[in-house]
Formats: C-alpha cells, sequence, structure tokens
C-alpha cells in the first residue's frame, strides 16, 4: 500500500523533512517494532500533525527526526540532505517536550538562550533574541524568574521561546498541550497557530487529541501501530477517512452496512440510493460506509423517498446540540446529532415511538476495509 | 442489621475512643511514651558525656566545677595532634577518591537499560557494605602485611587504599539517587539546543548532580572519620586516628580527655550530617 | 525514489554501534571504582579464602602448605597427647553468645524501635523531619564514642551507680561493665537507629484509614494493631530486624569495650588468632564462617525488602 501522497515536482521541492522508509525495532526479548516502513514528506512552512492513540509511534516518529533516537532502517532528509547520522546537537531542529524540560537551575532568560550560547553566539545577539523571544511568548515580566516558579502555561510558554529562539528550520512539538487545562490549551492552540505563521517555520506537532489535530494543522498524519494510516488535509480526514480506524478516532461516527454498485451504495437499512466515491481497491459488492451523526436529521412521521425507518431509543441533551440514538429499520444502531440552535430537537418524538432519518445528499463515506 | 446495632461486647465498646480524648487512628496507647524514652536514653549518655568533658575533676562522674583543662590538654598532647591530623587527612584523601570514582561508576549504572555486567558492577560496588567489618579487616591484614613485607613500603597509601574502598558504597547512593530522580529529558533538551556532549556533562549534569555529589562526599568523610576497625587492623605503627588512639586509651586509666576528644569528634560529626542533610534535600 | 532509498545506513546499524560504545563507556567509568574495591575489600577476601586452607606459622602469618587444620578448629579441637578431636568448648560458647545476645540485642530494639518509629511517622508533617533527624544523627555519629558514652554510664564509678548509691538503693557498686548485660546494652544502644529506619519507612507508607476501618469495625486498639498495622508493617519490621541482627553478629568495638577480654563475641575471637592465638588459617576460617552466616541473613533481608516493594 502506498499511503504517501503523489506529490508533484513543485511540491517536492517545498519539502523540509523527508521521512524515507524509516523503521524503528527496539531491541529485547519482545521486540517492539515501534515504526513500520514510514515515509512522509512534510512541507516547508507547514503545521504538520501527527495524530493517534497512544503507542501508535507518532512520539517515536518525532523522536527520530530530533535525533534522539536513530532509525533502525531508513533514510531521513532535510532540505534534501541526509541528517540520520548527525546527532541532536548538530541537527537545525528543536523540540517542545511534553514535560517542557526546563533547566531547573537556571532563569527564564537563559533557559531562552541557552540554544544561542550553545552555538556560540555572540552575548549581545543572544540578549537580543531573548527578549524579542520574551516579548514573542508575551512574557518579558518574568525574565529572570527560576522557572520553577512559573505555572503550567508560563513554563509553556517558555519552553516554546526556548525552541524558537536558535531559529530552527523544523519545530518539534511534542504533546506540548497535554499538561494544560482546557481553557488555557484553547488559548494555546491559537497562540502556537500564530507563531508558526509569524515566524515561518515548519512545525511537527504530536498529539492524540483529535480535536486539537483538526484546529491547528495544515496537515494530519493518522497513524496506528507504527504505520501511517492517512495523510491529508483535516478537512480531507475527517469527510473522507479511508479506513474505519480513522473515521472512529476522529469525530464521532456510524458504520452501516451497504452494498456498492457502480458507484452508488444502498444501504441495507434502506432509504435509496446515494452517490458515492468509492476509494481505489473497492470492488462493487458489499462494503462499510461511514455517515456522521450531524449529516444525519431526525423527524416524526413515516419514511418517504430517500428517507430511513428507525426508531427511538433514547434522547441526550447536551446544550448546542441532542443526539437521539436510534435502531434503524436492519436493526443496526444509528446516532444522529442536531443543533439546538435550529430547534430540531424540540418536536422529537419520544423514546420508543417510531421516527424517520434523512442522510445528507454525499454525507455517506465508503470505507476500505 | 439488628445484629450489628451497638456494641455489645466490652471489647468493642473500648474501640469507639479512649476516654477523655478525641479518637485519632494515629495513636497507640504507651507508644509515644516509649518513643520519648528512647529519645532520653539515645541522647542522655552523650550529653553526659560532653557534660563530663567541662569538669575541672579528673574523675568522670564527680562533677567539680567548669573547665577546659580537658581540651587543653588534648590540644597539646602530640599524639592527639597527629591523630587529629592523620584522621581528616585520611578522611579527606578517601572521601575525595571515593566520591569521584562513585560520581563515575553512578553515571555509568543508572538511567539505562540492564547491559552485560550491570549486575555484577552493582553487586561489587556494593560489596563493603554486605561484609562484617571485623572480616574485611583481617583480610586486609592478610594481603597487606605480604605486600609491605614484599615492597618495603609502609606509608598510609594502605589506610588510605582500604578508607576509600569502603567509603565508595556510602558516596555511591546518594549520587545515583540523585541521577535518578533527576529528569533525562534535561539532557536531551540540552543536546536538541546544540550543546556538545561536554557542554551537556558541564551545563546540565554536574549542576544538577552536584547537591547528590557533595552528600556523597559529607557522608563518605563522616564514615572514614568514624571508622575504627578497618583502621586499627591496617595502621603501621605510628599511624594511630583518632578513633584507634582513643581505643589505646581505653585499656588505661580513663580521664575527662577522652570525653575532650569525642565531644570535638561529636560536633564534628554532627556539622557533616546536618550539611549532608542540607545537601541531600537541597533541591531550590 | 528507490535509488535515495539505497538505504545510506544497513539496516540497525547505528543503534547497534551506539549501544557498543555506550556499553564500553559505561565500563570504562565504573572500572576506577572496581579497581578500588577489588584491591582493598574484595580481592583481600579471596586472599583469605587460600590462607583458610594453610597451615599457621610458627610466630602468626602462614606457612605455605596445603591444611584443612583451620577449618576443623572452628567447631573441633584436638587433643595435644593423643590427637582425638572434641567439640571445641570455647568456641562454642563464644558462637552461642554471639548469636544470644545479637537475637536480645534485635528484641530489645524491636521493642523500643517500633513504638519509637511510629511515633516519628505519625507527628505532623512540619514536625516530622526533626524527629527524623534526632534519631539519624546518633546513627552517623562515631560508634565508639558511643560505646565509650555507654561505658561512663554503667562504669563501677558511672552515673548510675551513683544514682542508685546516693539514694541508697545500693550499698556497693554494681559491676555491670565486663558483663554480657554490658555488651547487649551497648548494642542495643548503637544499633537502635538501624531499627527505627526501616519500621519508620514501613509506617509512614500505612494507609491509616484502614486502622480506621477496622476500629470502625469493632476491633479494640491492640486487635487492630496485631491483625492491621503490624501485618502491613512486617516488611519493615523484618528489614529492621535483620539490619540489627547483622552488624550485632559481627560486632566488634562494643564487646571489646564494654566486654573486656572475657565476654568474647565473633568478632573478637577472629581478632584473637591474628594477635595471641597465631593462628591465621584458623583466623580467616572463622572469619569466612562469619560471613557466610551474614550472607544468609542478607538473603532474608533481600527477600523481606522485596516482597515489601512487591506489596507497595
Amino acid at each position: 500500500m502506498d499511503m504517501s501522497t503523489p506529490v508533484s515536482e513543485a511540491a517536492e521541492a517545498q519539502v523540509a523533512i523527508d521521512v524515507d522508509r524509516v523503521s524503528k525495532i527496539f531491541p529485547g526479548e519482545d521486540a517492539v517494532r515501534a515504526l513500520d516502513d514510514v515515509s512522509v514528506g512534510i512541507r516547508r512552512n507547514e503545521f504538520f500533525t501527527l495524530l493517534g492513540p497512544s503507542g501508535c509511534g507518532k512520539t517515536t516518529l518525532l523522536r527520530i527526526i530530533a535525533g534522539f533516537e536513530p532509525p533502525t532502517m531508513g533514510a531521513l532528509r532535510l532540505d534534501g540532505t541526509d541528517i540520520s547520522r548527525l546527532a541532536p546537537d548538530q541537527r537545525p531542529i528543536n523540540t517542545v517536550f511534553q514535560n517542557y524540560a526546563l533547566f531547573p537551575h537556571m532563569s527564564v532568560a537563559r533557559n531562552i538562550g541557552f540554544g544561542l550560547e550553545m552555538l556560540g553566539k555572540p552575548k549581545r545577539e543572544v540578549n537580543e533574541t531573548v527578549d524579542r523571544m520574551l516579548k514573542l511568548v508575551q512574557m518579558e515580566a518574568l525574565k529572570s524568574r527560576k522557572t520553577s516558579a512559573l505555572s503550567g502555561g508560563q513554563q509553556q510558554r517558555v519552553a516554546l521561546a526556548r525552541a524558537l529562539a536558535p531559529h530552527p528550520r523544523v519545530l518539534l512539538l511534542d504533546e506540548p498541550l497535554s499538561a494544560l487545562d482546557l481553557k488555557l490549551r484553547k488559548e494555546m492552540q491559537i497562540e502556537l497557530k500564530r507563531l508558526q505563521s509569524e515566524t515561518g517555520i515548519t512545525f511537527i506537532f504530536v498529539t492524540h487529541d483529535q480535536e486539537e489535530a483538526l484546529t491547528m494543522s495544515d496537515r494530519i498524519a493518522v497513524m496506528r501501530d507504527g504505520r501511517i494510516l492517512q495523510i491529508g488535509s483535516p478537512r480531507d480526514i475527517y469527510q473522507r477517512p479511508a479506513e474505519r480506524f480513522v473515521a472512529n478516532f476522529i469525530g464521532e461516527s456510524n458504520f452501516l452496512d451497504a452494498t456498492l454498485s457502480a458507484g452508488h451504495v444502498t444501504l441495507k437499512a434502506g432509504g435509496g440510493a446515494f452517490a458515492v466515491t468509492a476509494p481505489p481497491g473497492v470492488a462493487d459488492g458489499p462494503v462499510s460506509v461511514l455517515v456522521r451523526p450531524e449529516h444525519a436529521a431526525v423527524r416524526a412521521g413515516s419514511p418517504a423517498g430517500d428517507e430511513l425507518p428507525a426508531t427511538i431509543r433514547n434522547v441526550v441533551y447536551s446544550g448546542d446540540a441532542t443526539t437521539i440514538h436510534l435502531e434503524l429499520g436492519s436493526g443496526e444502531l444509528f446516532k444522529a446529532k442536531m443543533s439546538n440552535s435550529t430547534g430540531g430537537g424540540a418536536t422529537l418524538p419520544s423514546q420508543g415511538e417510531p421516527a424517520v432519518v434523512t442522510i445528507a445528499p454525499g454525507a455517506v463515506t465508503v470505507l476500505k476495509d | 442489621m439488628a445484629e450489628t446495632s451497638l456494641p455489645a461486647t466490652p471489647e468493642s465498646a473500648a474501640a469507639a475512643a479512649p476516654r477523655g480524648r478525641a479518637y485519632n487512628a494515629r495513636t497507640l496507647p504507651g507508644f509515644a511514651t516509649v518513643a520519648i524514652c528512647a529519645f532520653v536514653i539515645i541522647y542522655a549518655p552523650i550529653i553526659i558525656l560532653v557534660v563530663f568533658s567541662f569538669n575541672a575533676g579528673t574523675t568522670l562522674a564527680i562533677w567539680e566545677g567548669f573547665s577546659l583543662r580537658w581540651y587543653a590538654q588534648a590540644a597539646a598532647n602530640e599524639q592527639v595532634q597527629g591523630a587529629a591530623i592523620r584522621s581528616l587527612y585520611l578522611a579527606g584523601s578517601a572521601a575525595t577518591i571515593a566520591t569521584v570514582a562513585a560520581t563515575m561508576a553512578a553515571l555509568a549504572t543508572t538511567r539505562t537499560r540492564r547491559f552485560p555486567g550491570r549486575t555484577m558492577i552493582y553487586a561489587l560496588i556494593n560489596q563493603p557494605l554486605m561484609v562484617p567489618e571485623i572480616v574485611t579487616a583481617v583480610a586486609l591484614l592478610i594481603v597487606f602485611a605480604w605486600v609491605k613485607v614484599a615492597t618495603g613500603h609502609n606509608s598510609m597509601i594502605y589506610l588510605i587504599a582500604a578508607h576509600t574502598a569502603f567509603c565508595i558504597p556510602f558516596a555511591y547512593l546518594p549520587i545515583r539517587a540523585r541521577l535518578e530522580t533527576m529528569d533525562m529529558t534535561l539532557e536531551v533538551a540540552a543536546s536538541d539546543l546544540y550543546a556538545s556532549k561536554k557542554q551537556v556533562f558541564t551545563k546540565i549534569t554536574l549542576p544538577l548532580l552536584m547537591p547528590g555529589i557533595i552528600a556523597g562526599y559529607m557522608l563518605a568523610f563522616v564514615i572514614s572519620l568514624d571508622d575504627v576497625v578497618i583502621t586499627e587492623f591496617v595502621k603501621s605503627a605510628g599511624q594511630d586516628t583518632l578513633p584507634t588512639y582513643m581505643l589505646g586509651q581505653l585499656r588505661r586509666v580513663v580521664t575527662p580527655e577522652v570525653n575532650a576528644i569525642s565531644t570535638v569528634i561529636l560536633l564534628a560529626g554532627a556539622i557533616l550530617v546536618s550539611l549532608f542533610f542540607w545537601f541531600s534535600r537541597g533541591r531550590e | 525514489m528507490s535509488d535515495a532509498t539505497a538505504s545510506p545506513t544497513a539496516p540497525g546499524e547505528l543503534e547497534a554501534e551506539a549501544l557498543r560504545q555506550d556499553h564500553r563507556t559505561r565500563w570504562l567509568m565504573s572500572l576506577p571504582a572496581i579497581a578500588i574495591i577489588l584491591c582493598a575489600a574484595a580481592g583481600p577476601l579471596m586472599v583469605m579464602v587460600v590462607y583458610s586452607f594453610l597451615a599457621p606459622g610458627d610466630y602468626g602469618n602462614v606457612k605455605w602448605e596445603f591444611s584443612t587444620e583451620g577449618w576443623v578448629s572452628v567447631l573441633l579441637q584436638r587433643d595435644i597427647f593423643d590427637g582425638t578431636l572434641a567439640w571445641a568448648d570455647a568456641h562454642l560458647s563464644i558462637f552461642w553468645r554471639s548469636l544470644s545476645l545479637s537475637l536480645i540485642t534485635t528484641v530489645v530494639t524491636l521493642l523500643i524501635g517500633v513504638p519509637t518509629a511510629w511515633f516519628i511517622a505519625t507527628r505532623p508533617d512540619g514536625k516530622r523531619e526533626f524527629w527524623l533527624f534526632l534519631i539519624t544523627v546518633p546513627f552517623w555519629t562515631n560508634l565508639l564514642v558511643r560505646t565509650i558514652a555507654i561505658q561512663e554510664l554503667i562504669r563501677a564509678e558511672g552515673v548510675i551507680n551513683l544514682i542508685l548509691l546516693k539514694i541508697g538503693l545500693i550499698q556497693e557498686p554494681i559491676q555491670m561493665m565486663f558483663t554480657n548485660f554490658a555488651i547487649g546494652f551497648g548494642m542495643s544502644y548503637v544499633y537502635l537507629p538501624l531499627m527505627v529506619l526501616p519500621v519508620y519507612a514501613a509506617v509512614e507508607k500505612l494507609d491509616f484509614r484502614l486502622v480506621e476501618a477496622a476500629h470502625d469495625l469493632y476491633a479494640s486498639r491492640w486487635k487492630a494493631f496485631r491483625l492491621i498495622i503490624l501485618p502491613l508493617i512486617k516488611p519493615g519490621v523484618i528489614a529492621g530486624s535483620i539490619l540489627v541482627f547483622i552488624p550485632s553478629l559481627g560486632a566488634y568495638v562494643t564487646p571489646r569495650v564494654l566486654g573486656g577480654g572475657k565476654n568474647l563475641m565473633f568478632g573478637n575471637l577472629i581478632e584473637l588468632q591474628f594477635g595471641q592465638g597465631r593462628n591465621w588459617p584458623l583466623g580467616a576460617a572463622l572469619s569466612l564462617t562469619l560471613m557466610v552466616a551474614v550472607m544468609i541473613a542478607l538473603i532474608f533481608y533481600v527477600r523481606a525488602t522485596s516482597r515489601e516493594t512487591h506489596n507497595g
């Protein structure tokens, strides 16, 4: 299977990090194949996200790019030059660590200036950059604080400033927001996006949070068991997931049995034929399809046309929306999510009563598995 | 439900609460009394020893007024002077060598997956802790007696070697403990920020490890300073340290001079231990 | 693409080389410590094994001929006239004194140490460190000095006798020095911190809600202690007991100062063979016997403490 998107000549020239058939096997009795023949080209000035559940290999890939782990097989190129043999301190790549890894025996300013200091930059330049960085992350007031006296969000900003100060060609971020509370996390998401566009540095971001990935990324690679399952824009990944795992991992999903024939699918639950673009390699016959809950509407009454008959199992109100759990005529369970602003939830039939489900045109996606 | 209604037996009634005091699961009857007695027993003999070192009289039990005469006498005693200098020289050399060796060994044996021979290195480093001192002492007597005859060399080197060996595990412990709680990503972060291996060590690892190294040094110093048994068996003539000098004195008539020396040793030890506590806890 | 992927590095080459390099460095860095210990601790113990199989020299040291006499003499003695073997009563009584006094010391420190450890562990957060410090200081202060302090206390003209005479409880000073009592008292005194510290660690980890639960279910204080607390702090108690037992068994300074020339313990018997006894092979054999005894106790210790970490 060739998951890497075919790149045009122009796009190839833009590739900053080229991960070329990299595998990683951790030695030991139970040798784990943490990465399995992974190839991906990450473009210059891109906000690229590695998304997947824990243990999928995303952090391992990040550590290989940073140079903390050597790859077992394969090559790693930065702007066309092989860097797999370079030590971390020889790569123009910096990392924002998950626990920030701020040096506890140094002040905020010395932490931020550390990289430039190590590069042997003159004192004046170091100081100027430090001041600029402090301003960039809005931490001017805390310049000479000890890092242990900072809050989580402040430590986060210092870690960012420290990694950005040497102006690396690529910035790696290892779940940097996971230790923050929800509100701060949302703020930092926007902040990170701003920093990326202001600095023009390629960001490679690792997360297991699908919402975070969708909000911030230019492109997302979904990983599982050491492989990349799909690479694409957030819209691609959400609306046209290639596999059941991707669909399930990102957003809420209904999986339904259907039959594919000549570019159309017929659901087992009824409701007429839907025009679809089947992914390559999927032949006509029985298939599995995805319908997002928000692409379905529910009303009382009897079915007409492309509507599906169903019975209401449960109605869950959650503020902005109402989720309706139904049983379709085929016996399959189905979730529909309706925005409350349209008043959709108000006139719903109650539990046990018959209802009708309407699936929006184009909302049916054929899955590959 | 009816059966468990009210405490019926006197035993379970007693469990309710000791009369007159609020219930507290952390108090056990009599334990505090025993503990206070224990602290009194631990400190009383030491305090008596210290007090009588200031006795003007020659006896150890009858107080005849305050005086520093025994300190003056001990300070003027050339044997005591020699022993004191030797003790400090020995502890200083042994602790220094042991701390350097232990720091290197601790860096080598921590923060890594199992590697061939690691268990053996652990076992060897801790070996001096596992064998009774008297056994090590006579083993050293046997070997060093042979080496002394064979080489005709009789300097302090034997004592320094013996002390260094048993100081290594004591220096190793706090350094290793410190290393194990140290965040490894800090070093990774430094190398990510263009620090070379040497710079990572001097700018990150060493400064963060320093409290552990100082604690290890203190511990090794105290252990060497306190040693009697191994010194007694390894020393050649005229190589008495303060503890072996005192041990020799105990065979004769005991005067408060011994108390005075003891008090000084106690004081030195207490200062070092306090410093040890300070450094081993000193994070901030 | 395939040309570029003719991978610049053979599979696993970087990792394997890094790993080899890493192990080499680690061994090199451990070398000074290992060398010193081999020369001045572990190595001499090996030499002692050889010496235990040699014949005693006339004025100490050894003759270089093979002999098992040293090992035989640990338990038996040869009649000077007819060469028959009989139990070495002197040795047996010394072994018995060592063993019984070590056990008594362990029990005494247990009875005092457990309540003390409990007391420290149940102090409020800020004050606990102070009490812990108080118990740790004597642990690091000179053993000889602490033994001397006990000597001052129990001598014929010592403080205890003086007080008892003053209040008229006794007419003559009680002879406490140079008795088994003196040794037991002294060892209990010097080794008490060794009991308190591990028990403290165990009590500190104790979940006091379990004790409250026991009381809630009508357990008396004694029953809660015996059925809940004791089983939970048992690993610490075992560890403390062995930590006291081991140095007691090999004690040298305390019995020498407080026991005098007649009440010998194992350690003093060993010394004797290198002094007046002039029987180095026997001394070596005795040393190795003591070492084995301590090793056996250590195995129990390791078991007790590893069980502790499994439960914790």
